[in-house]
């Protein structure tokens, strides 16, 4: 890895060539992934948090207040963690594109959807 | 025109369907065979991976399972979508990026060691083939309800639709079939769905449905009134639960991780373009698997709502026309204890009738009045769910055989026509075996088909998991911890169900955790004894932790995967 690879890539990280061998130095490829571990820890404390914890730790608890006719525990237990799941995916998806193109790691340029 | 006529006009119609996409998208190569070519569309692959993962058991069972446990049911629900998050954060894309054809292509390689390879094939094939098998008995079980054909005859005539397209199309064939069959599998439980929402609540959204109130006047929603005529019944309430909180935990948890260890799913990662794609793929995946996951929960509330409306003591020369239907399928029963003629319902021991849970989907149109047409759709959905799976499955068990076993392990030498040959010929075996399983089916096969998530979370998950996330975990943990959370799960299950059945309550078992959940206490073995074993011997090599490096990069997936 050259220091000056490295420069160029932190000066200007939106213009680089994308999958440029000098643009992967090691620094930047470590605070990616440092970034998405990151990332990654947030999502799954919702995770944990609506599934295990409304819909099974908490859920007698929950039970006491209502939502649209529902026990909010039974809610979260048999509808709610699922549509917070599907939103997750996609945050993760969205959230770690802009990761990528900030540390110049994303797959943008390579041969996409046929 | 009767409704069997229909029925075989349905069932035949999507067949024909199948066989023409297999014929017109088939398998010319090693990589279109093992993963399509490595081109499709993340939408097209989610909605085949959805087809993939919703089974016989998603579409025929879960509804009536919920039905009758309630929140208790819960787990199903939570785990077996809960699993996808783990798929799409810490799994698809690394899996999309590693570029080959199997899982255990990555954990050979990972761990630098044909043992491994070997020791998740086997873990592989084991959770397969116990998946499967369940798959042709549903098969069999919609076959000779709604087209009265023997069972043995509806698992060969589902055995040759397999036939036809997985052992041609290979996964080419397989994921547009799937993504037709997905199309017939939700249409086809929507819409009685909708209906039954409709009569209940007069809303036509069954998630919305679910919460309001029934349409009779009474003010109460539907799960007040299902808690009131339930508890009055003898049965506990619905909306509360009955397992204890640790047990419900575990299984949870087994199915979750279980899900994001299940081969067939992972390897449809690897039919995707790029990275990225991998991980939208994982998101339309859930969001079309969310569809049906929550219609299931209120479906089941609805159908035992209406099943206490409608047979608790009623007369039993007026007992609606649904009920006389199943009831020469024996899946329906009345027996008069007491000799007034009434049909009493309830959880003592003066119940007089008997209703498998099984058939709550199934008996929905008619059980809802809709017309012929839907009857005929459902029994086309039911056969969509259970082949879109076991063609999934048979196509991962084929691929382990002909590229980890032979290829890769026993015989190097071979040239690619000779893989796609063998490729062809074990899925044709393997397709024969699980058609004898539908026809002779184990007297296990129904217990153990919940298992083989439990054997998935204690094997494979952590094994892939801590090869993406650990550069220090190396083949001695790794081996190690698949094998201890592979024997510890399998022993557990194998003495509560089958040594010692007596046994099997909540004061034997270990913590309090139930056999359905105790993956998850071998999925933590699993990952202890890896770390454990790894800290005393030798790290990885250097082309390993390089691997390691390479994988967790997004960019470059699809550049590697055009040579």
């Amino acid at each position: 890895m050259s220091e000056q690879a490295y420069d160029q890539a932190s000066e200007n990280p939106s213009s680089h060539d994308h999958n440029d061998q000098k643009t992967l130095t090691e620094k930047n490829t470590a605070d990616y992934w440092q970034a998405n571990l990151r990332l990654l820890a947030k999502l799954l404390v919702v995770w944990f948090a609506v599934s295990f914890g409304c819909g099974i730790l908490l859920v007698d608890w929950l039970d006491q207040f209502t939502f649209f006719g529902f026990k909010l525990g039974f809610w979260f237990a048999q509808q709610g963690a699922i549509y917070v799941f599907v939103a997750l995916i996609f945050i993760y998806a969205w959230r770690i594109q802009i990761i990528e193109r900030q540390f110049g790691v994303d797959d943008d340029t390579e041969e996409g959807s046929v | 025109m009767s409704t069997q006529l229909l029925t075989y006009l349905f069932v035949g119609a999507s067949f024909a369907l199948y066989i023409g996409i297999a014929i017109w998208s088939r398998a010319g190569s090693t990589k279109d065979f093992y993963v399509a070519g490595g081109g499709v569309h993340p939408v097209v692959n989610g909605m085949a991976t959805a087809a993939d993962w919703m089974s016989a058991a998603s579409f025929i069972s879960m509804a009536g399972i919920i039905s009758f446990m309630g929140r208790d049911g819960s787990v199903y629900l939570l785990g077996w979508t809960g699993g996808y998050v783990l798929l799409a954060l810490l799994m698809a894309p690394y899996l999309r990026k590693f570029g080959r054809f199997t899982v255990p292509d990555f954990i050979g390689e990972r761990y630098y060691s044909k043992t491994a390879r070997i020791v998740a094939v086997i873990c592989l094939i084991f959770v397969s083939f116990t998946y499967v098998a369940g798959q042709m008995r549903g098969v069999g079980i919609v076959f000779s309800r709604f087209l009265e054909v023997e069972v043995e005859t509806g698992v060969i005539i589902g055995m040759a639709v397999v036939f036809m397209y997985a052992v041609l199309g290979g996964m080419k064939g397989i994921t547009y079939t799937q993504v037709a069959q997905y199309c017939v599998l939700i249409f086809a439980y929507m819409v009685p769905a909708v209906f039954i929402s409709i009569m209940i609540t007069g809303n036509p959204i069954p998630q919305l449905g679910f919460g309001s109130e029934v349409a009779d006047g009474s003010g109460l929603s539907v799960l007040e009134k299902l808690d009131g005529v339930l508890t009055d019944l003898g049965f506990g309430t619905y909306t509360q639960g009955s397992k204890s909180t640790i047990d419900v935990f575990a299984i949870t948890a087994a199915l979750m991780f279980g899900t994001a260890g299940l081969p067939h799913v992972l390897v449809r990662f690897f039919t995707v373009p790029k990275v990225s794609d991998a991980r939208k793929s994982a998101g339309y995946a859930l969001a079309f698997i969310a569809i049906l996951y929550t219609t299931a929960p209120a479906v089941a509330s609805f159908a035992r709502l209406n099943l206490v409306d409608t047979v608790h003591n009623t007369s039993y020369e007026q007992a609606p026309q649904w009920f006389s239907n199943w009831e020469s399928t024996g899946l329906v029963g009345w027996q008069d204890k007491n000799d007034d003629g009434l049909m009493q319902y309830s959880a003592g021991a003066d119940n007089e009738v008997t209703i498998d849970r099984d058939i709550m989907v199934l008996a929905n149109p008619e059980i809802a009045n809709l017309p012929g047409w839907v009857i005929a759709l459902v029994a086309a959905g039911g056969v969509a769910a259970a082949l879109s799976t076991a063609a999934g499955l048979l196509l991962v068990i084929s691929s382990s055989v002909s590229h980890d076993l032979l290829k890769q392990t026993l015989m190097p030498a071979i040239t690619e026509k000779q893989e796609l040959l063998f490729a062809r010929i074990a899925a044709a075996v393997a397709v024969c075996i699980a058609g004898l399983f539908g026809i002779y089916p184990p007297a296990f096969v129904a217990q153990v088909v919940a298992f083989a998530f439990g054997l998935a979370a204690a094997s494979l998950f952590p094994a892939i998991v801590l090869g993406i996330f650990s550069k220090r975990v190396n083949k001695e943990g790794a081996i190690t911890g698949m094998l201890l959370g592979l024997v510890f799960t399998f022993s557990y299950i194998v003495y509560f169900k089958f040594v010692s059945p007596e046994l099997n309550s909540a004061e034997h078992w270990w913590l309090g955790i139930s056999p359905e959940g105790i993956g998850f206490i071998g999925m933590l073995l699993n990952i202890g004894a890896a770390f454990g074993v790894s800290h005393f011997t030798a790290p990885p090599p250097a082309e390993v932790r390089d691997l390691i490096d390479d994988i967790r990069i997004p960019s470059g997936a699809a550049v590697a995967h055009s040579h």
